[in-house]
């Protein structure tokens, strides 16, 4: 494995200076800066052979469809996908989560049917089933959280129905970082025939994910959580449900044969591709993945484990700290607050010290409603962060309390 | 003092610090010292919309100058609803509505706060010269 300076030495961004003073970046949860190798990927799309993929018969379309083309098969064979045709690109994780919600609600979903989310949700995977629980007169139900952060397995239990129509459910959460129970949950959903989506934004640049093992019938995420491009995510479903399913937008290239009677619609992947798709982000995502399967997929998740733990130890143990989350299973996330300091106040500081964190809900307010606060302080790290700047975060939080009190 | 002589002051007294550490020192210091508002008026009525932490804002009118109490969750907004408080209370709403609060550029509040926190500092100078405006119209209607 390279060693940690040259890895900070592939992502350009680290070594530049704000307010005068090193960069310390820990908000990779919200995104992930970029290695060298993305951005003169997605260069060399608009200095060498940019032009609209699946259109034209001339030389470049050809090239970038290609390019296109292989980087659905470099995202299949990240994430071991049975076939390319399972393997759908989207504008990220809120775009697929809307799109199945969308094509799930008026392919199956009936007035008193359920849809089983947790407490832990972002946003994006509360807010489109609200929707469609809304257009379809069905019921959302929420898996409990205990005051570590996990989730309760036998209240999931209890929920689970005939009523039931799908787990939608994340695999770790953004805002306390916990690592959810797929196996559990997701052969509990399938005893009873209910497919499951797993939102996978928080977890797949942690760590080794494999569908086919993890059996999950969707799975989602975003390109620019895992040191790709923004405006890119993944959308896999099993062949079986993309198959079933009818496409939540129309549009180009998404059609087999239009007449104004009727559409029929493209195979797949391509049913579920509707216009001029972001090629350029794709082809940077493949860079990107490409990129974490070269630093090794088993060493970023040793190191962010030891990160962690250091992390966990060095603000443990700063009296008025405070850590929320404390699930024995976690990202590399922290989320904090000092007593009685807003956590504005300790971002707004820290970010003077050159420190970027994540204040506020972190687009989770269920969670924060469940510990009756108003927002965290969310120091999310990564395998590029060193315990050098763990222990700038430390010294920085200390100098917070010392200003406030 | 006119409004712009206490504006004048306020550039002076931020211009001592260089370091934006210490500027914000003196923004806690005033969020300190800011005269509680009137708990009854800690209610979603007088909230600010806009603004990443919890923002309350009174005016108080006594027919001819509108008073302003303020509170905040936190301590650098209570600094910077302080400063507020200083150039814009106790002034009539003519005067209100007439102000050119050149001190924010100044001082660099509004570069060195991120945009939400920026956006709450002209959501509170909004709701003060909304207040202003309506207070105005009442009088004259009266």
């Amino acid at each position: 494995m390279k060693d940690i300076a040259e890895i900070r030495a592939d992502f350009p961004i680290l070594s530049r200076t704000v307010y005068d003073k090193p960069l310390v970046y820990f908000d990779n949860g919200a995104t992930t800066q970029k290695p060298q190798c993305v951005i003169d990927a997605m260069n060399s799309v608009y200095t060498s052979y940019n032009a609209n993929i699946h259109r034209g018969v001339h030389f470049l379309s050809d090239t970038s469809s290609e390019a296109y083309e292989n980087s659905r098969e470099n995202v299949r064979s990240f994430i071991n996908a049975g076939s390319r045709e399972e393997v759908i690109f989207t504008s990220g994780t809120t775009g697929s989560i809307n799109g199945i919600a969308f094509s799930l609600g008026e392919k199956y979903i009936k007035p008193g049917d359920e849809i089983i989310i947790s407490f832990l949700e972002h946003h994006a995977n509360i807010v489109p089933w609200q929707m469609m629980c809304q257009r379809k007169g069905a019921v959302l139900r929420v898996i409990p959280i205990n005051d570590a952060g996990e989730i309760i397995l036998d209240e999931y239990y209890k929920l689970l129905s005939s009523k039931t129509r799908l787990v939608s459910i994340t695999q770790a959460s953004n805002a306390l970082g916990t690592v959810l129970p797929l196996n559990e949950i997701i052969t509990a959903a399938h005893s009873v025939n209910v497919p499951v989506l797993v939102d996978g934004a928080q977890a797949i640049q942690h760590g080794v994910v494999d569908v086919k093992k993890m059996d999950c019938d969707f799975y989602v995420f975003s390109g620019h959580k895992i040191y790709g491009p923004n405006g890119i995510g993944i959308l896999y479903g099993k062949k079986k449900w993309l198959s079933e399913l009818d496409p939540f937008q129309g549009g180009g290239d998404m059609v087999d044969r239009v007449t104004f009677e009727k559409t029929t619609y493209n195979e797949l992947p391509f049913k579920f591709e509707a216009g001029t798709m972001n090629y350029p982000a794709a082809i940077g995502m493949s860079a990107a993945l490409d990129y974490v399967l070269s630093i090794g997929r088993e060493n970023i998740a040793a190191r962010e484990k030891e990160l962690l733990s250091y992390a966990t130890e060095r603000l443990s143990a700063i009296k008025r700290l405070r850590i929320y989350g404390n699930a024995s299973d976690k990202i590399s996330i922290i989320s904090f607050l000092l007593k009685d300091i807003h956590q504005y106040d300790t971002g707004m500081i820290l970010d003077k010290m050159g420190i970027a964190v994540r204040t506020g809900t972190h687009c989770a307010q269920p969670v924060m409603d469940r510990y009756c606060i108003d927002g965290t302080v969310r120091a999310s790290i990564c395998f590029y962060n060193t315990r050098e700047e763990i222990d700038s975060l430390a010294t920085g939080i200390e100098k917070v309390i010392s200003m406030f009190s | 003092m006119t409004i712009n002589e206490i504006q004048d002051k306020i550039i002076d007294e931020f211009s001592l610090f260089d370091d934006w550490m210490d500027k914000y020192n003196l923004l806690i210091d005033l969020g300190k010292e800011l005269v509680p508002i009137d708990p009854k008026f800690k209610v979603k009525d007088f909230l600010i919309e806009g603004c990443q932490s919890k923002v309350w804002l009174h005016p108080g009118y006594d027919g001819n100058v509108i008073t302003f109490t303020a509170d905040s969750d936190a301590i650098i907004t209570r600094g910077i609803v302080a400063l507020l408080i200083k150039v814009l209370s106790n002034r009539t709403p003519e005067e209100i509505l007439s102000s050119d609060l050149y001190f924010i550029e100044k001082i660099g509040l509004r570069q060195n706060l991120s945009p939400t926190r920026s956006n709450g500092l002209l959501s509170m100078v909004r709701q003060m010269k909304l207040y202003a405006m309506a207070l105005n119209a009442k009088k004259q209607i009266s």
